[in-house]
């Protein structure tokens, strides 16, 4: 994590919703599985299987495929039964700019809100402005300018987008890949190309410097979308995310809490590939999955957000 | 051992980056570790911030819970913050069913005191020990200690509330010195790894 201005404070006056508390939390969920639930059951399950936070949601991003129309916030009710039944931090799901759904999600006291294309979009302009919440954000990315842009409305996480509800990774590796790959580049710039780079990458200048400074972003990164093995959550690991987010595989799969164990494994060993065998072993069914390139243009997720 | 002490950080989850950099800064040579064998070539070890219930599931599992409790029982200096506090601690107060720790300090901790996440704050805090001012305490849904024993040093308060203590070889905080620039803690603990050796 990158080092940030200090906030005035005293002994007497603590500071609430500052840049050093918001990253903070995102940087004690490294290392971990955050994973979609729909109710307090799959919540506890999740918990027991050693996930690092859940992401409370009326239906996993699968369902949302099969079932069309308009996806939004989830019912506050099942919200919050979730948050009484785990000492994990609870996430739950605002439409991209719908900022009084992310209102809602901070008065019921969430700890991290996904600004998440995965719902249907609320504002086809603007994203929220994040800066005005005490809860931080995290927002999906396929690449490093959108995650810049990100970053300076205000998240304090990032995650690749993937494409959610399929069980088929290949789009996170892509934005991934995409991700580092520029990262790699502003590290080979001088100072001149700094500005340029700014321009193509549409991102304020002073944070297209600190990523080529720091070699990294200055918020976590994790990855999301189409992970459903033990071995999808190690590649993503290999691959630079500092976490995974698993979302439909899970719990679309035969044996929910064993896959969750077996997941949550690999991504800590995910350079031994012995424990991520020994993890793959009798999981039952995976999900399905759904072939990206057979995907319609508008049933593309990932292209929302800009 | 030599003037440059290796110290491990459990690499189980959690902010495992940013304790190796402060270690680094304040001249440990600092490595993750996440087997028992890297356990064992250790002269100290940090327990990160993260979550509890992962870590400690993790550390049962790969058979690293018996390995830490026997180190940490025979004074191998040892340092938690936050979560790694929770792990230090004797007892929780209101743990997860099975939730087992590491222990070492003779505390009760609470899990999440300060709150949630809209709660999580910074706020300067004076440690016994650390000289040179109040440190920047970065607290993210924190714990607090209820009480201590006998044997467990208080080394600093905030809000009325136990927010870190030292007993022995063993160093905790609620906070997170690690996400400042600030290292005079892990400093102290270096220290503290110096003087066993």
């Amino acid at each position: 994590m990158s080092t940030l201005p200090t906030t005035p404070q005293s002994a007497d006056s603590p500071a609430t919703g500052t840049a050093r508390v918001k990253r903070g939390m995102a940087e004690q969920l490294k290392g971990g599985v955050i994973m979609d639930v729909v109710d307090a059951e799959q919540a506890k399950i999740a918990e027991d299987a050693g996930a690092v936070a859940v992401m409370a949601l009326e239906r996993v991003p699968a369902d949302i495929r099969k079932d069309g129309g308009v996806a939004r916030m989830s019912d506050p009710n099942m919200i919050e039964e979730i948050i009484e039944a785990v000492s994990i931090p609870v996430m739950a799901k605002s439409r991209i700019g719908h900022f009084v759904e992310a209102q809602v999600l901070q008065s019921l006291g969430v700890d991290y809100i996904d600004e998440s294309e995965v719902l249907t979009p609320a504002d086809e302009v603007n994203h929220s402005d994040k800066f005005a919440f005490t809860t931080p954000f995290v927002c999906g990315a396929t690449n490093l300018g959108e995650a810049l842009r990100r970053i300076a409305e205000g998240a304090a996480m990032i995650r690749s987008k993937g494409e959610a509800g399929t069980g088929n990774v290949v789009e996170a590796v892509r934005h991934l890949r995409q991700i580092k790959n520029e990262i790699a580049r502003l590290r080979g710039y001088d100072n001149n190309e700094l500005y340029a780079a700014a321009k193509e990458l549409r991102a304020p200048y002073e944070l297209v410097r600190e990523v080529a400074e720091l070699g990294k972003l200055p918020v976590v990164l994790f990855s999301a979308g189409g992970v459903a093995t033990p071995a999808d959550a190690a590649l993503m690991r290999q691959l630079g995310a500092e976490g995974v987010f698993v979302g439909s595989g899970i719990f679309k799969s035969g044996d929910p809490a064993k896959r969750a164990a077996a997941i949550v494994k690999a991504t800590t060993f995910y350079d031994d590939p012995k424990i991520i065998a020994d993890a793959s072993r009798n999981l039952g069914e995976a999900m399905v999955g759904i072939n990206c390139d057979t995907l319609p243009e508008a049933e593309r997720y990932a292209n929302r957000g800009w | 051992m030599s003037d440059t002490p290796v110290i491990g950080v459990l690499a189980l989850q959690g902010d495992v980056r940013e304790h190796l950099i402060a270690l680094a800064s304040a001249d440990a040579l600092a490595r993750p570790v996440r087997r028992p064998e890297e356990l064992a070539e250790v002269d100290g070890l940090v327990i990160p911030g993260g979550e509890s219930t992962t870590m400690s599931k993790l550390a049962a599992l790969f058979g690293l819970l018996e390995p830490l409790r026997e180190r940490v029982r025979d004074g191998m200096p040892v340092y938690g913050t936050c979560a790694g506090m929770i792990l230090l601690a004797d007892k929780i107060l209101d743990p997860r069913s099975g939730q087992e720790t590491v222990g070492g300090i003779d505390m009760i901790v609470r899990r999440n005191a300060f709150g949630r996440q809209n709660e999580s704050f910074e706020a300067a805090v004076e440690v016994a020990g650390v000289e040179g001012g109040p440190v920047e305490g970065v607290f993210i849904r924190a714990p607090w200690v209820e009480s201590v024993g006998a044997q467990a040093r208080v080394v600093a308060e905030h809000g009325g509330h136990i927010v870190a203590v030292r007993q022995g070889n063993a160093l905790a905080t609620s906070f997170h010195p690690e996400l400042t620039g600030d290292h005079r803690v892990h400093a102290l603990f270096v220290d503290m790894v110096r003087a066993v050796g």
